[in-house]
This record gives C-alpha cells, sequence and structure tokens, in this order.
C-alpha cells in the first residue's frame, strides 16, 4: 500500500538535510544564551540519525528551530538545507507549506499533541487537505489507507474515534499516521516511545523500522534512551550543552566512545543482564515482615455514573526489615496503588494491609497518624512533590516538626544532617523548589522521607522523570542509604534494570495481579510467567549487536 | 555496574584535589554538575530568587500596574488628608479649608475656580453646588467613602470566598454539595433587590455596614475558583506528602494549598473591588446606599443628575473619581495576574531585536560564505 516517494533527492548520495553551523540562542533576561552552537550534519534518504542527550542540552529545540518553531525570544543562524533549498530565514507563509508536507513531526505525548474534539480521521485528513487538494471523501480513504500502514487494529472504525478512546500505543500510530500523511521527506521523532511502555514501545519501535524501508523518509530521532538508539538508528550525535560533542555510526558510537560524555552517558545507562550473576544476598534473619500484604483488594470508590473500578486484588506480599523489593509491571498495572496503600493514602477494601505489626484496613486515623511515623514515601514527580512554596529545609523538616520529634535548634541540626545524608549542601535548605534540578529535587524528596528514620521507605518511580547519568547517581546514593540505615524498601518501577540493580526480590505484576515473585535472577533470568518473559525480551539494549539479535529473536517467537 | 566509578570520576572533575573529604561530596556530584547540566536556559531568569521575589520583581516591571499603583496611592493620600478622617468615633482635621458639611455662601453661581492659564487653584476649585457646598471637599469625601467600602468588601469577599471555596475543594463530598448549593443561591438572588430591602431597613448605617454588606453577596465567584484551584492541587504529590509526614486538614489547606493559589485570589479580590464601586455607585444613586449629609461619589452624581446640562462640573469630579478608582484596580489586578502567572513571559526588548537581526546576518552570511 506504500506510495511512492516523489522525492527529487532519493538517491542515496545527496542528503536529505544538510544543516550547517546551525546557532540558536535564547534572549533571558538581558541575555543572548546559546542553545545551540554550531550545529553541523546530514541526513540521507531512508537513514536514521539519533540526537541523543540530556534534558536542556538543545536538542529539541534545535530541530523545531528547523521548521521555524522557535519561541518568541530565540534567534536562529545559520543554514539549514531541505532538499537543497534553504530554511531559515524564509518566511512564514513557505514554512507554513513545508511543515507537515516535507517536514513531519511525531510528538512525545500523543495525548497531548492530537486534539481531543476532533476524531483521528479527520486530524489525519485535515494535514492532507492543507497540503494536497483532496475533497473529504478521499482524505477519509486516505487516513483509513494510512492507518492500514501503521498497523492499527480495525482502521475502518478507528477513524470516526476520538483520541481518548484509543490507548497509548494506538495513539501514537494514529500520530505516525498523521506525520507520513504527505510522505514527507524528513521526519522528527522527539522521543516518539518516552511516554509508553516497554512492549507498546517495541511495537513502535518495530512499525518505526518498518516504515523507514518504506517511505524512504529521513529521520532524526531525538531520545535519551539509548535503547531506543541501539534499536532504530543508523548514525548518532551525541550532545552536550547545545554542541555536538561526538558523531559517528551508531556501532562506532556504543563500541568505541571516543568522547568522555558518551562513555559516561553508555556507564550511566542500566543494563539488563540476561546472563547469570553475582546474586545479592541478603542474610534475612526471622524478624517479622514490616509490610505485609495478604489478598489485598484495592478499589477506586464510584464516582457519579463511573462504576467503582478495582485497581488490585488477592495481592499478597512480603517485605522484611533491610530487603529491598522491586515492583514492577506496566502502566495501569497497579503497582502505584499497591505502594499508595502501603502508606495509608488509600483505603483497602479486602484483605490485610499489615505494617509494624498495624493493620491499615481497619486502623483509626490518630493510629494511623502514628504508623506513618515509620513509613516515608518518595514520589514519582519531583516537579510536584515539594511545596513551591517552602524552602527546601522547611519540606525536610516538616515531619520532624509534625511529629514533635525536635524543634528549633536540633530542627535545623537534623535538617542539616539529612541534607549531608543526600549530599547535597546545607546552604540549600533556604532555597526553593524550582531553583533545583530535578535529580537534586528528588534528593530532597528522599531526604524528607528518611527525616523520621523509617523501618519502611516506598519508592514510587523516583527515577522516570530523571536523565540516565542523574538516575545512577541517584540509584547509588539510594542504594549506599539504604545499606547504612537498613530499611526496607518498596521499589516501585518499570525499569527492568533498575529494579535488577537494586532488589533483592522482584514482584511483577499485570491488571492489577501479582504475576511472579523471586530473585532477580528467577525473575529476569529464568522468568517462569509468559507475561514476564515477554516484558524482558521488549526492553531494548543499549548495544546495536546484541539488540539486533534480540529483534531476531523476538520475531521468531 | 559502573555508578561508583562515574560519581568518583565526576569528584575528579568538580573539585581541585587537596580539600577536605567532606566538600569534595558536596561539591561535586550535585552542588555545581548537576545543575549545569539541567539547568535549561529559562532558568536563568529567575536563579537564586524566592518566589515572592520573583513575583515582585515582575511586578514593579509592569509598567501599567506601577503606574496605577502610583496614581491610586496618590488618589488616596489627597482623599484622607484634605478632608482628614472621620470615622469610627476618630476626628482628625484635614488641609483643605472647607469640610463636606460646611455650607459657605454660593460665589459667582457656583463657577469652578480652577484654571491651568494661568494656573490659579481659587477658593473653590471644582466649584460649589447650589447649596454653596464645595464640590472638592465633597468629591474628597465621597472618594473616602466609596474607597473604605471598596475595601471592606473586597476583604469581607475575599474572607468568605476563600474559605468557603477551600473547604468545599479539600473535603469534597457532602461538604461540598452543601457549600456550592450555599454558593448557587447567593448566585441567583437578585442583588438590587436585596440592596433595597437591606438599604431600606437599615438606612444610613454608614459605609461600613455597607461595604460589608456588599462583601457579603460578592464572594460567589471567588469561592468558585478557590475550589478549583484547590480540586486540582489536592491532587498533587507534596498534600500527599504532607499528609503522610502527619500534617492536619487544616494545615494542609492554610500552609500547604492557599499559599499556591495566591495569584487567583489576588487577581478576583482587585476585580471584585474595582466591580464594587460601580456597585457602591449604582446603590447610592438610587439611595440606599450612603445617605445625606455624609456622601459617596455615587451620591453626589446621583444628587446632580437633574443639573447635567445647568452645572457640569458637579458631574464631571465625581465620575472622573469612579473611573480613575476602577480603572487603577483593574490595572493593579492585571499586573498581579501577569507577576504570579509564571508561564508569562516576556518578549524580545528593542536592542535585543536590533542584535538578533545583526547576528543572524552575520552567521547566515558566515555559512552561505562557507558553504559557497
Amino acid at each position: 500500500m506504500s506510495t511512492p516517494n516523489p522525492a527529487p533527492t532519493a538517491d542515496a548520495a545527496t542528503p536529505i538535510l544538510q544543516v550547517e553551523r546551525l546557532d540558536l540562542d535564547f534572549w533571558v533576561d538581558g541575555v543572548w544564551y546559546p542553545a545551540a552552537k554550531g550545529l553541523s550534519y546530514d541526513v540521507k534518504a531512508g537513514e536514521v540519525l539519533a540526537i541523543v542527550g540530556e534534558s536542556g542540552s538543545g536538542k529539541s529545540s534545535s530541530s523545531m528551530a528547523l521548521l521555524g518553531l522557535t519561541p518568541q525570544n530565540g534567534r536562529v543562524a545559520g543554514s539549514a538545507k531541505l532538499g537543497g533549498k534553504e530554511l531559515i530565514g524564509i518566511p512564514d507563509g513557505r514554512l507554513r507549506s513545508i511543515r507537515g508536507k516535507d517536514v513531519a513531526v511525531i510528538f512525545q505525548e500523543p495525548m497531548t499533541a492530537l486534539n481531543p474534539v476532533y476524531t483521528i480521521g479527520f486530524q489525519i485528513g485535515e494535514s492532507l487537505r492543507t497540503h494536497l487538494d483532496m475533497t473529504p471523501v478521499e482524505a477519509e480513504a486516505r487516513a483509513i489507507e494510512l492507518l492500514t500502514m501503521v498497523e492499527m487494529p480495525t482502521p475502518e472504525t478507528t477513524v470516526k474515534k476520538y483520541p481518548h478512546q484509543l490507548s497509548g500505543g494506538q495513539r501514537q500510530r494514529a500520530m505516525i499516521a498523521m506525520a507520513i500523511s504527505c510522505d514527507p521527506l524528513l521526519l522528527i521523532a522527539d522521543e516518539p516511545t518516552t511516554a509508553l511502555d516497554v512492549t507498546v514501545q517495541a511495537e513502535i519501535l518495530d512499525l518505526m523500522r518498518n516504515l523507514r524501508s518504506r517511505l524512504n523518509s529521513a529521520i532524526i530521532l531525538i531520545t535519551h534512551d539509548m535503547g531506543v538508539v541501539a534499536d532504530l538508528a543508523d548514525k548518532v550525535i551525541v550532545m552536550k550543552d547545545g554542541a555536538i560533542v561526538e558523531n559517528g555510526t551508531v556501532d562506532q558510537i556504543f563500541a568505541r566512545p571516543t568522547h568522555p560524555y558518551t562513555q559516561q552517558l553508555l556507564a550511566a545507562v542500566p543494563r539488563l543482564q540476561l546472563s547469570d550473576r553475582e546474586a545479592v544476598t541478603l542474610s534475612r534473619g526471622s524478624d517479622a515482615p514490616v509490610l505485609q500484604l495478604t489478598d489485598v483488594a484495592i478499589e477506586y470508590p464510584k464516582h457519579g455514573r463511573v462504576p467503582a473500578f478495582r485497581a488490585v486484588e488477592g495481592f499478597t506480599l512480603d517485605i522484611h526489615p533491610g530487603e529491598v523489593v522491586g515492583l514492577v509491571g506496566e502502566s495501569g498495572s497497579g503497582k502505584t496503588t499497591v505502594g499508595r496503600a502501603s502508606v495509608g493514602l488509600l483505603p483497602v477494601k479486602e484483605g490485610s494491609l499489615v505494617v509494624q505489626g498495624v493493620d491499615l484496613a481497619t486502623v483509626s486515623r490518630s493510629k494511623l497518624r502514628e504508623v506513618r511515623r515509620s513509613i516515608g514515601i518518595v514520589f514519582q514527580d519531583p516537579g510536584s512533590s515539594l511545596n513551591p512554596r517552602f524552602p527546601i529545609g522547611q519540606s525536610i523538616g516538616e515531619p520532624l516538626l509534625l511529629s514533635k520529634t525536635a524543634e528549633g535548634s536540633q530542627l535545623a541540626h537534623r535538617v542539616e544532617e539529612l541534607l549531608d545524608q543526600v549530599e547535597l549542601p546545607r546552604s540549600f535548605r533556604n532555597r526553593y523548589p524550582h531553583e533545583l534540578s530535578g535529580g537534586q529535587r528528588q534528593r530532597v524528596g528522599i531526604a524528607r522521607a528518611l527525616a523520621l528514620k523509617p523501618s519502611l521507605l516506598v519508592a514510587d518511580e523516583p527515577t522516570s522523570a530523571l536523565d540516565v547519568s542523574v538516575q545512577a547517581r541517584f540509584l547509588d546514593l539510594l542504594q549506599g542509604l539504604q545499606r547504612e540505615l537498613q530499611f526496607a524498601c518498596l521499589f516501585i518501577s518499570h525499569d527492568l534494570a533498575v529494579v535488577d540493580m537494586l532488589a533483592h526480590r522482584i514482584a511483577v505484576m499485570n491488571k492489577g495481579h501479582l504475576v511472579e515473585v523471586g530473585t532477580p535472577d528467577q525473575i529476569l533470568r529464568h522468568p517462569k510467567d509468559p507475561y514476564t518473559q515477554r516484558l524482558i525480551a521488549a526492553v531494548p539494549v543499549p548495544d546495536p549487536t546484541e539488540q539486533r539479535e534480540r529483534r531476531e529473536s523476538r520475531r521468531v517467537a | 555496574m559502573t555508578f561508583g566509578q562515574l560519581n568518583a570520576g565526576s569528584s575528579d572533575v568538580g573539585t581541585p584535589g587537596g580539600e577536605d573529604p567532606r566538600n569534595l561530596a558536596l561539591q561535586s556530584a550535585d552542588g555545581l554538575l548537576e545543575q549545569n547540566d539541567e539547568a535549561s536556559i529559562e532558568m536563568h531568569e529567575v536563579e537564586g530568587l524566592s518566589l515572592g521575589r520573583i513575583v515582585t520583581r515582575r511586578f514593579f516591571r509592569h509598567r501599567a500596574a506601577m503606574i496605577c499603583l502610583i496614581i491610586l496611592a496618590i488618589v488616596v493620600v489627597l482623599a484622607f488628608t484634605s478632608q482628614g478622617i472621620d470615622a469610627f468615633g476618630v476626628q482628625i482635621h484635614g488641609w483643605w479649608m472647607w469640610t463636606y458639611a460646611q455650607v459657605p455662601d454660593v460665589i459667582n453661581g457656583g463657577e469652578p475656580t480652577l484654571s491651568l492659564v494661568p494656573f490659579n487653584i481659587g477658593i473653590h476649585p471644582l466649584g460649589q453646588d447650589t447649596v454653596g457646598h464645595d464640590m472638592f471637599a465633597q468629591v474628597m469625601r465621597g472618594t473616602q467613602q466609596s474607597l473604605m467600602i471598596v475595601f471592606l468588601a473586597g476583604i469581607v469577599s475575599t474572607f468568605i470566598g476563600v474559605t468557603l471555596g477551600s473547604i468545599a475543594g479539600y473535603f469534597g463530598g457532602w461538604i461540598d454539595a452543601v457549600l456550592m448549593r450555599l454558593t448557587d443561591i447567593t448566585i441567583i438572588v437578585p442583588f438590587y433587590l436585596i440592596a433595597a430591602i437591606v438599604g431600606q431597613t437599615v438606612g444610613g448605617a454608614g459605609p461600613a455596614f455597607l461595604g460589608i454588606f456588599l462583601g457579603a453577596l460578592l464572594w460567589t465567584t471567588l469561592a468558585r475558583l478557590v475550589r478549583g484551584e484547590v480540586l486540582a492541587l489536592r491532587e498533587r504529590e507534596f498534600v500527599e506528602a504532607a499528609k503522610v509526614a502527619g500534617a492536619s486538614d487544616a494545615r494542609i489547606i492554610f500552609r500547604h494549598i492557599l499559599p499556591n493559589t495566591v495569584g487567583v485570589i489576588i487577581v478576583s479580590a482587585t476585580l471584585t473591588m474595582s466591580a464594587t464601586i460601580l456597585t457602591e455607585a449604582a446603590i447610592s444613586f438610587l439611595g440606599f446606599g450612603v445617605r445625606s449629609p455624609d456622601t459617596s461619589l455615587g451620591l453626589i452624581i446621583s444628587q446632580y443628575q437633574a443639573a447635567f446640562s445647568t452645572r457640569p462640573w458637579l458631574f464631571w469630579w465625581p465620575g472622573l473619581f469612579i473611573v480613575v478608582i476602577a480603572l487603577t484596580i483593574n490595572f493593579i489586578g492585571d499586573g498581579l495576574r501577569d507577576a504570579f502567572d509564571p508561564r508569562q513571559r516576556r518578549g524580545l526588548t528593542r536592542r535585543a531585536r536590533r542584535e538578533r537581526a545583526m547576528e543572524v546576518e552575520r552567521a547566515t552570511a558566515a555559512a552561505a560564505g562557507s558553504a559557497s
């Protein structure tokens, strides 16, 4: 069903996109701050160029600048030629005819990039009819064709659906269908799989690889996930602070990185080791478990006409003192629900949830407050888990103040001690959350959770919002603190590699049920349950050769 | 895994050797490196400032709001010093030669004596009414009363609206339902009818009563706005963190949630206040607000509506002050909203635009030169 690409530059020799000395600056508070400095690269037809870098390295904004989509306070200089024609500095009208037709973008978050009040078919048709002379009927027929091309199940009915009626993966497929609707010469994919679960991510990556060979477009893949790069890219550019520090083919970058930053970036990526390795042993005494869940069911109560929703059912798990248990699963599997119930933020519907000998299912309000002193929680989003109006010191000190364990100078002293423990400067106590980076905020989150020396720490995806190198340092810190303070930890994550590093035991959840529990070796190296096997197979490995083999074996299976 | 190595590596970069180990640990991994790694460009503007200071700085840069703040301050100072204070049993005389209650002889048919060329204030700069009241004294007294009503109404409505709105939003369920139906009932009450009845029964109870009464009816918008904000903030993780830390409901509402809604509250309060000055004028115009011999801006206009064609100055000045007060409060509210909105981003200054043009030209020329 693919249509031949009408591009005149389809022969492999000439690049589709040629970027030369691209500069991008932003005017902030009276000074120009560079976001990209002298970028030069080119992409050929049918080639995937990955731009890798941490947040703030300018990888997204420099790519958007190609389309003239720079914020009002930005300026672009240099040259970018698409099929030999200059893109920088041409009038808006000409750019508009290029956007969507010659250059298309796949965004990170399909839910926000698709307009919720229009059907998928209408939105695909809109971009078709803007650039090509088509009747609405033709546009819809073409939309169905495109949805078939992106392997959307039942394209004839999906075309009439609204974005909220689709799953995350289907939305991303619709987004891709929209992007390829006019056979673009260049496709910019801005973190196309970051918001998706691993199994869905694997499907989308397969689809993109498939489309690349069929459409013969040039693809710029912006990502921070080395696994995705290894899976899809031909060439890689590594960016740091707006400049290219290294570029080369994917095999070069992964096998022989020359720049120290690239080496550091690669070293920081947690790897899922599939061969046997030394097991983390835990000398477990006969102590009573810190957290004991028995046949727990958790429900979100009915709300108006929406019936009650049972998020977790028949869940049984013990955590012993000093033990780290990793809880993994895809989004919607109920893992966060379990974590929140464990600190008493959600009521338990059935079964018993015992923390330190107290059953939270039947506990009174005042008793709950007391039990909570022995539990700490670190939240997923470091941006929203600290009160923006409280200085850091006050946020950390709040549990101490409210439990009346410390006051005045004693409180100040304890806050400083906690800041030392999480390796933040003491002067940070007077700073506000917005002045801190994500990794620093997450450290503050840990300091607060540990303020009362809890026997149980619940960490709800604490690293999912962090860059890889920051994540590595954060996990290192958490591991060190855990060894030193010997608290039990329920570590919730969707990243199997991260859990592999930290956990003594791993529990796998799917659709509200516990699938499998065991040591990392049992779960990751010798999984018994088919769901666990599928989950592990879908994880992209940051090594192009190994990833290729895994892909082949997955296809065969 | 190589996490340990990575950390050690960054320590080496972060600090020169030979320092004591604590400093090494503190500065290395995070203090300097991580911030550089992650600090996005937009943060440069707010680096090292508390939220309050950022808001103040943005507000002071809002030119219209600053001008209006100064004008309003001048109006307040003028009104209260010229006529002195005569409220709640306190009496301080002002510097103006007439008081609003004095009835001097009518000079020249009450024509204003103010002239700009040659500049002369004269004995009755804004003129006199038929009886002989000095208009400047009247208008100043009216401004005093109107301002008092406005601020009282603003405070009362903000207090009620914030309290009810936050309680309804935070607790939800039946508390929310009851409070919101109460709000609905208050909204459907025909405002001027109630004002007329109350004005008739307790007539002449003074501006303080009128201000409180207006405030007691005008809180509904704010209550709904605050409820909406609280509903959203209640789901934020820092509220859950506070719960886990053992904070009580009252502490969560007043220490954690409400400070984060301050933008909405201030904006809505200023808008209510600027609406109140018009409402007060309308009510006094209808004869249910402030009564003679005391006076307010609305009452002055009402009293002299028949004189519009013969002695227009009786109309101009109170009207001008109503417009000035309403406008300045509106602009100040506008400035505050911009200051509290973190997404508000200012465009380029003229210098920046010129520099951009030059730089782009230079760089493009350089690129073209190297390409050919």
